[in-house]
């Protein structure tokens, strides 16, 4: 037996009896991140192999959200701030070791990229409206030329942007939930996801639908295949990884993460997007909606269960 | 220079007047600390053990609160001091999720707040606030360079401990048992 109790009343009450510094805000932004990720990939992915004209809303329609997405996830995080004044602080320097760093270096860059890339299709997507003054026009003519160009910028920019939402809960050795390296590629793998499922949401043509619902089941395949390696990999480690995975498994995480996450949120939806590939007629919403319902809780449940976790001295 | 602190955990009898000495000195908001006092029962009756510790900011060689500080204000200082800027923190709290002592809180002006190790009092040669009231002299305070302090000595003389060295922090905050 162990027990111990702060004699002197370490009257903290975001750190006992469990720490808890990081809200609603945060699990909100890695999802938004996530998607406008995703998007952004799938956009820029298709505009430099030159079929952004057979995926009309890959590229045009669905765009109009990762300028959405990231301004409400930026809204969020500085929401979360206990001392948003200094924000700016966060620009007068770089540093490497640290993943905040880099993503709000990323967000700086990515975000006006995503306004600029819905701007430059404006007269498609707004052809009733046009632009009151004639630089406008210009700009976005010359935005529409070098519409590849961003696209080559994006990939790697939104990469990182994804890579990122799980490098950040990863970085903290202190705690073990959030302390694996395949938090990154998992993450990423579920913004290009929960993008793809958007994507599918949005688009009309039977094209489109076909293609991405074939690219989220790879990429739930995937998904599937990195948690598994999560939780073996956990399984394998100290005692405060095992303590760790006990709460998603058999825990008090255990309904929200098999049943809403890997149940509700990937096999479900795995399955109707197999049937459907296979011809049977299948509501494409359905599984859309289920990606990204669990995408949503996949960050919650990682974002709440990771801050439970805990060296114990 | 390398500055530690070494507790004498058979000295200690939890008094809590390092807490108190601290929140004054350092004028700690009501309600929060950067010192605490933790009382550890190990065993089952009736062979148990009592460990009284004076715990704080461990002042990490490999500090992860220091490396994840995205703008900086989390810096290490001569001796291995770990401080905060006050006007450089933007409360993201990162810091805090990233130390495994949660040593760190935010301070209700918005900033992030922690032991200093008393830089302030250091700089005019004396002992942190701590150190010095207490009432056991269970604390010691110095230099891990020098081969003669107090501390040093201490350490190569006694059997000691600290905490959660699995996490790879190389703390400097030690505990004689």
């Amino acid at each position: 037996m162990q027990e111990e109790i702060f004699v002197s009343g370490r009257n903290i009450p975001n750190i006992d009896p469990s720490l808890e510094i990081w809200h609603w805000p945060i699990s909100l932004y890695l999802f938004l991140g996530g998607l406008a990720a995703g998007i952004l990939f799938f956009a820029s992915v298709v505009t430099i192999l030159g079929k952004d004209k057979d995926y009309p809303t890959t590229v045009k329609y669905a765009s109009l959200v990762p300028p959405i997405a990231l301004t409400l996830g930026l809204l969020a995080l500085v929401y979360d701030l206990t001392h948003p004044l200094y924000t700016w602080q966060l620009y007068t320097t770089i540093r490497l070791e640290s993943p905040m760093s880099w993503g709000a270096w990323v967000l700086l860059i990515t975000t006006p990229l995503s306004f600029l890339w819905v701007f430059s299709y404006y007269s498609e997507l707004f052809p009733k409206r046009e632009l009151k003054f004639k630089f406008l026009n210009t700009f976005e003519k010359f935005l529409k030329n070098n519409r590849k160009n961003m696209a080559y910028a994006l990939v790697p920019l939104s990469i990182i942007l994804g890579v990122y939402t799980g490098i950040l809960l990863s970085a903290f050795n202190a705690r073990p939930l959030w302390n694996n390296a395949i938090l990154g590629p998992l993450f990423l793998t579920s913004g290009l996801s929960t993008g793809a499922a958007t994507i599918i949401l949005l688009a009309k043509n039977t094209k489109e639908i076909q293609l991405f619902s074939r690219i989220d089941l790879a990429l739930i395949i995937i998904e599937l295949g990195l948690i598994v390696h999560m939780i073996m990999g956990m399984y394998a480690g100290s005692e405060v990884q095992l303590d760790a995975m006990n709460l998603l498994i058999g825990g008090e995480f255990t309904l929200m993460f098999f049943g809403f996450v890997v149940i509700l949120g990937l096999i479900v939806p795995g399955i109707l997007e197999a049937l459907e590939i296979k011809g049977f007629k299948v509501p494409v919403a359905i599984p859309a909606i289920l990606i990204l319902i669990g995408g949503l809780i996949f960050r919650f449940v990682m974002v709440e269960a990771g801050q439970i976790t805990r060296y114990l001295y | 220079m390398r500055y530690a602190m070494v507790i004498d955990t058979l000295k200690c009898v939890g008094c809590s007047d390092c807490v108190v000495a601290c929140q004054t000195e350092n004028d700690v908001p009501i309600g929060y600390c950067r010192d605490w006092i933790t009382e550890t029962v190990s065993g089952a009756y009736p062979s148990i053990e009592l460990e009284l510790k004076s715990e704080r900011c461990n002042h990490c060689e490999n500090a992860p609160c220091v490396r994840c500080c995205p703008t900086g204000a989390s810096h290490i200082v001569e001796g291995g001091i770990v401080l905060v800027t006050a006007n450089e923190c933007i409360g993201c709290g990162a810091c805090i999720e990233s130390c495994p002592y949660d040593a760190r809180y935010q301070h209700p002006d918005g900033y992030v707040d922690k032991c200093t190790f008393c830089h302030h009092r250091l700089e005019k040669g004396q002992l942190p606030a701590c150190v010095a009231v207490c009432p056991t002299k269970c604390m010691y305070f110095g230099d891990l360079d020098n081969p003669n302090s107090e501390v040093s000595r201490l350490l190569k003389n006694r059997k000691w401990k600290t905490l959660a060295p699995e996490a790879g922090t190389k703390p400097h905050v030690y505990y004689l048992i």
